[in-house]
């Protein structure tokens, strides 16, 4: 037997919908076979695991409301650097340093509260997210020049300024700006009032999942009916094409850095604004990184990554359930993520070929 | 004269994974592939070598699981981008995520437990020269290992008639294909081959460099190893003097925290991957130089017509 590709005529429309699904479906089945090989039921550890945080839709249990705000607030941050990276990933600039641009964003927005901890008023929280997008687009912009200017690869770039920026961070919390009566701890004064993000009502989903849903509507507005989307597209689908046309590469280059990066900006002063309330250490579970799967899982589309989002947070959601419940490292989750986008990436095959399954009589036939 | 040795000494092991690792992916990157999940595939290798050293006392089939667990993960990556021509750079961010995600569950027993040591040569009478008998004669057998694979890989790539198919698929796949080369074969033999680079690379980490298992400990190195092809070119033993200088700047950052000149230790520790930045500006802002060698079918897919 031998595995051979066919190229399609065109992109398959229907491939393009259905590889993520497929993807899901190989990843709970793989998922069921780990836990097996665990020694536990895998119908019940897949449903603590996966079904447990959106089980309201169900129930109509006031109780389990919770955890779809808990769903809400963990996909926001993944949605809003998500839909960013899938426009830069659609021009080829592949920014994969988002989890320092977040960072940088919570640190230049943690600023503020640090320096003026007094300061209560409604302009505290528009300054403070407007320093933390501010601060994820000047951390992307590192990469953006040295890629224009010296051509060096922004992949590596992006990745090494995220190790960089921890760091500061690390040495900001454990020195100039640690809390005098935080008892030693490695971290700044807690946010409070205006430092903090606003909720809805008395729920806990605050003002960054709004963030998120309307940068997703904007960005697909931007790819699909503005010149500027055109553009993007073009410079990464048919990069010879776009410079008879007269599109500038560079100018592609430094919107994606300073679009992906000022969300991921506006991610960071998000999270430390709600969930961390102050800045420590570590602020982030890695939302930078899982973003990269939810743009290829959301089909490079922010309308997409605002799905992928929901999907991803019950992953790290499930994690932490099959810790309490089933006694399973929440470190698992992290792995079901990878294999996730290797079933999607794998699948996403199918969109450009036909794959078929030749016997070794046929592939002589026709050679 | 004590602490200039055992800083040679450390820094001699703190360049041995970027080495190994930077050779592997540069015989990658030759034949036209570019595999980002070096950092992955360092976890995993590092993880499984310290687990099989510990399960059986032996560090020797530590290093053995550790090359196999690099391969296997560097299987599947070939499979994606070579057969199913997935996207190589996509692919390679998946390979890190998976590795890395893997390494940390794997390992989590391992956390805290004493590790198997990969043990230094001792040669009578050679080993005990003062100061130069340590250097040359006093290593772990890896850091020989390593510098024989990067004289090994030099001599293949440019004096055999393999090392010409390897890069002549990595130059022009359309032509080695047109001459009966196949290309995917190839490709797929030189994966794995990196894969197995990037798996010693790790166990090297968790036998040799530090004997213990924590979680991230490969800590960029992978990446740093990816931009170490760059900065060497594409050349060995570029690479190999590249490989050398990097472990030389993370050395140096610890010995000054250890002198504690008052520099933050976040900032010394920051130094390899700003001095990373900075070596790959200068070298890809030298046009003529990256033109010469840099692989012309880098990280382009192939599906061979029949």
């Amino acid at each position: 037997m031998r595995l051979v590709l066919e190229k399609r005529a065109e992109r398959s429309r229907r491939m393009t919908v259905l590889s993520p699904v497929i993807a899901i479906a190989l990843t709970l089945i793989t998922g069921a076979i780990v836990f097996t090989f665990m020694g536990l039921d895998p119908l019940e550890a897949l449903y603590v695991y996966f079904l447990d945080p959106v089980k309201y839709f169900w129930t109509r249990n006031p109780d389990d409301f919770w955890s779809l705000e808990q769903l809400a607030v963990k996909a926001a941050p993944l949605a809003l650097i998500g839909a960013g990276l899938s426009v830069s990933y659609l021009a080829n600039v592949w920014n994969i340093g988002a989890e320092g641009q977040l960072t940088a964003g919570a640190v230049a927005g943690g600023a503020i509260p640090v320096f003026f901890p007094e300061w209560q008023s409604p302009l505290t929280l528009v300054a403070m997210l407007l320093m933390g997008a501010a601060g994820g687009m000047a951390w992307s912009a590192i990469p953006a020049f040295l890629k224009n200017r010296f051509n060096a690869s922004e992949i590596l770039t992006s990745l090494m300024l995220v190790y960089v920026v921890q760091l500061i961070l690390d040495w900001l919390v454990r020195g100039p700006w640690r809390d005098p009566a935080g008892h030693n701890f490695p971290q700044t004064v807690p946010f409070t009032g205006w430092q903090t993000l606003p909720v809805f009502g008395d729920s806990t989903i605050h003002l960054g999942v709004l963030f998120a849903v309307v940068a997703a509507i904007a960005l697909a507005f931007l790819m699909g009916s503005t010149l500027k989307g055109f553009e993007i597209r073009v410079l990464g689908t048919a990069p010879r094409a776009g410079r008879f046309a007269g599109f500038s590469r560079e100018g592609a280059v430094w919107f994606c850095f300073l679009l992906s990066g000022g969300l991921a900006g506006l991610a960071g002063i998000g999270e430390v604004m709600n969930t961390v309330g102050q800045l420590q250490p570590s602020i982030s579970p890695g939302y930078g990184f899982t973003a990269i799967i939810v743009a290829f899982l959301g089909r490079l589309n922010p309308v997409g990554a605002l799905v992928a989002a929901v999907v991803l947070a019950i992953s790290y959601l499930g994690g932490e359930a099959a810790q309490v419940t089933l006694g399973v490292s929440d470190k698992i989750a992290r792995v079901f993520q990878g294999i996730l986008l290797f079933y999607i990436l794998a699948c996403d095959t199918l969109i450009l070929y036909r794959v078929k399954l030749l016997s070794r009589a046929t592939v002589e036939l026709r050679a | 004269m004590n602490e200039l040795l055992s800083v040679i000494l450390t820094i001699i092991t703190a360049s041995t994974p970027l080495l190994l690792a930077a050779i592997g992916e540069l015989v990658v990157e030759r034949s036209g592939v570019l595999n980002l999940g070096v950092e992955g595939m360092m976890a995993i290798g590092a993880v499984c070598g310290f687990g099989a050293a510990l399960a059986t006392g032996s560090p020797l089939i530590g290093v053995v699981a550790a090359i196999a667990a690099g391969a296997a993960l560097s299987m599947l990556f070939g499979f994606m981008t070579l057969i199913l021509v997935s996207n190589q750079v996509a692919t390679g961010l998946a390979l890190t995520l998976l590795g890395l995600g893997l390494a940390g569950l794997v390992g989590e027993g391992y956390v805290g437990q004493p590790g198997v040591k990969l043990g230094k040569i001792d040669l009578p009478v050679l080993t005990d020269i003062p100061f130069i008998g340590p250097i040359v004669f006093g290593e772990d057998i890896l850091v020989y290992a390593a510098l024989a694979l990067m004289l090994a890989v030099a001599y293949v790539l440019f004096r055999t008639k393999m090392g010409l198919i390897i890069r002549a698929v990595g130059d022009s796949h359309q032509s080695a294909h047109a001459l009966g080369y196949g290309v995917v074969p190839v490709r797929y033999a030189c994966v794995v081959f990196g894969g197995g680079c990037a798996g010693l690379a790790g166990g090297y980490l968790s036998l040799a460099y530090t004997p213990q298992w924590i979680e991230n400990m490969t800590a960029g190195r992978g990446w740093i190893s990816l931009a170490l092809v760059v900065f060497g070119s594409w050349l060995p033993w570029r690479v190999a003097i590249g490989a050398y200088l990097f472990g030389t700047v993370m050395i140096l950052g610890f010995s000054l925290q250890a002198i504690g000149a008052g520099i933050p230790s976040q900032l010394l520790s920051s130094l390899p991957y700003i001095v990373t930045i900075v070596a790959l500006v200068v070298i890809s802002g030298n046009r003529a130089l990256t033109r010469a060698n840099t692989p012309a079918c880098l990280g382009q897919p192939f599906v061979p017509d029949r």
